[in-house]
């Protein structure tokens, strides 16, 4: 089995920039597709699939597999880029990402890739999935986990919330749930489209363990999931706090990179940008 | 008179014997959709999921990814119009073993009104790429057709009515080799072929009497399946007798009246022709047997339409 996991943060913080650098590349030969809230989930997946979760390449049904839901569908780039660089499928896919006759479509479909655990694209819906899921395991009695990540501005979908009433009702710890809390959907700030606070408050009084961290933080992160799998009788929620478009400068923070590639020029720049932030890394004893 | 719905809830209590990966859902409905009968019998196996049906759905299709065989109950107005989108993605585009099986469908629902009466269900799940849709016309074909249901892979829906029917098929052995995919011929006949699907056979062998006594043939077609549409048995029809009346507890937009025309104009079969159905209006609330005479959806009507068709 291809050596993919590990515990060395620094090497995780490559792994990292490789998945971002993945991402800038696929979108922009794709000409389409959503930038922003794929750079604020990298460090999430990568603490996931390069260390907490179990789950293996070569086995990509094993009925005792950890899953990861991407309820956030258009963030397919870097839920791609982590499967291809854990050994799901060959790195050259990723450039084929939006093509015609491509299994890498524009959301992804459980059906095409291995390691894609459900098809997602239309909001909303990827936490039901995981519940579907917790409950088969607990029927079965086995171990494996469920982790779903969600949009903020997903929450605004009604089935977040009756999926949160379920996964609390049944008692299912074994779903861990995250918000890529990043304050931007394409309309704006989600503030100001549709209020979100208090999410902490709001969680809460469905019956969830909320636990908040910083979502570029990969221990800080992986700490998190820890303290979420060991938590019992209710299933637990992680906010991510993250910034929208993290790791290319002029894509921090800017909604108009929710849904738009990068030109050539900002291609370059943030390409150039990603290996400056690569080197400093590999500099590191 | 047998209603459907018990049948339903009996051959679940039957399958989850076999079936041990047999899972059942409900939208707090239970006791009309007759699931409770398995909720009594394997409660570890019965999901109560409230009033929400989107979660159920998806949540059906993530059992099934793990190998479960979920059976998703409700009434049919909230099992498709209501979710329809979760349907499309994680059901029917995944190809996720999900049974969809709604009661309450139509308008004999009656005094509920329209906002319970679903009139387009069938157009909406056939419309699904990789969606199979029956309409089972009694307590005993429903019987047959769930068992199949729970053998055969793939996503497929069912909708029965609300209420008690008449048995079409009193024993078992009538339906022997009952097929999803494959209509039945339950009446010869060389006059007129009428194509019917759930609660609208009994309807149609009523009016095969009525036309038998005044020297009109008519074939009578059970198409429990309306998609996949058996083509074969459509043309046949088409071939070998004057006319065809389809008739179904639905929209004539979409369901099966609407198939067997797009079959005939693509095969460029020339023959009379008619939709027996909901002509694209929403009906009101009433007691079912004055719906259904009031929006033409008995034998009666059938009758007066299969002699006009006839005639022309």
């Amino acid at each position: 089995m291809k050596h993919f996991k590990t515990t060395d943060i620094n090497e995780l913080n490559l792994i990292a920039v490789k998945i971002r650098k993945h991402i800038i590349e696929m979108l922009y030969r794709a000409k389409s597709g959503h930038p922003g809230g794929s750079l604020s989930a990298v460090e999430a997946l990568v603490a996931l699939y390069f260390n907490h979760m179990n789950h293996n390449p070569e086995k990509p049904y094993d009925p005792d597999r950890d899953r990861f839901i991407l309820s956030k569908g258009h963030a397919a780039p870097v839920l791609y880029a982590a499967l291809a660089e854990c050994g799901y499928f060959d790195i050259k896919e990723l450039k084929n990402l939006r093509q015609i006759e491509c299994k890498l479509q524009g959301h992804p479909v459980c059906t095409y890739v291995p390691g894609v655990e459900a098809s997602t694209g239309s909001l909303g819906h990827g936490l039901s999935f995981a519940n579907g899921v917790a409950l088969a395991g607990k029927l079965d009695k086995k171990n494996y986990k469920v982790y779903a990540m969600m949009g903020d501005g997903e929450t605004g979908e009604g089935q977040i919330w009756e999926a949160a009433a379920s996964a609390s009702h049944y008692k299912l710890d074994n779903i861990t749930a995250m918000i890529d809390r990043n304050y931007l959907q394409i309309d704006g700030r989600t503030e100001d489209v549709l209020r979100l606070e208090s999410v902490r408050d709001r969680w809460s009084a469905f019956g969830w363990n909320v636990i908040e961290t910083e979502g570029h933080d990969i221990e800080k992160i992986i700490k998190a999931l820890k303290e979420a799998d060991a938590h019992k009788k209710q299933p637990s929620l992680i906010v991510l706090h993250t910034v929208k478009g993290k790791g290319v400068s002029f894509m921090e923070n800017n909604v108009d990179f929710h849904g738009v590639p990068p030109n050539e020029m900002e291609y370059k720049l943030a390409i150039e940008e990603l290996n400056l932030i690569q080197k400093k890394l590999e500099a590191l004893p | 008179m047998v209603n459907p719905r018990n049948a339903y809830g009996e051959t679940l209590v039957e399958l989850g014997k076999k079936h041990p990966n047999l899972v059942v859902l409900d939208a707090d409905l239970s006791k009309s959709t007759k699931t409770i009968m398995f909720a009594k019998e394997y409660p570890e196996r019965f999901f109560e999921m409230g009033i929400a049906e989107a979660n159920m759905i998806t949540t059906a299709a993530g059992l099934a990814s793990c190998g479960k065989l979920p059976f998703v109950s409700t009434f049919a107005v909230f099992a498709t119009g209501r979710v329809y989108d979760q349907i499309r993605l994680d059901i029917a585009y995944s190809r996720a073993n999900v049974k969809i099986f709604a009661t309450h469908g139509g308008i004999s629902v009656g005094k509920d009104g329209v906002s319970h009466q679903m009139i387009e269900d069938i157009a909406l799940m056939r419309a699904l790429p990789n969606m199979t849709v029956i309409a089972p016309s009694d307590a005993t074909q429903t019987r047959e057709l769930v068992k199949l249901m729970a053998t055969k892979k793939g996503p497929m829906y069912a909708r029965v009515g609300r209420a008690n029917a008449p048995l079409i098929y009193e024993k078992k052995n009538d339906l022997n080799n009952i097929q999803i995919g494959k209509g039945m011929t339950v009446i010869d006949g060389s006059d007129i072929s009428i194509i019917a699907c759930g609660t609208m056979v009994e309807p149609a062998l009523e009016a095969q009497e009525t036309l038998k006594k005044e020297g009109i043939k008519a074939r009578i077609i059970d198409m429990h399946t309306i998609k996949p549409l058996d083509e074969k048995l459509v043309t046949q029809c088409a071939k070998e007798t004057n006319a065809i009346i389809t008739a179904e507890e639905h929209s004539v937009i979409g369901g099966l009246g609407a198939a067997v025309a797009e079959l005939i104009a693509e095969k460029n079969i020339c023959t009379k022709f008619y939709r027996l159905g909901i002509r694209d209006i929403f009906c009101e609330s009433g007691d079912p047997a004055d719906l259904l005479e009031k929006y033409e959806l008995n034998s009666k009507h059938i009758v007066r339409k299969a002699k006009k068709l006839l005639k022309n």
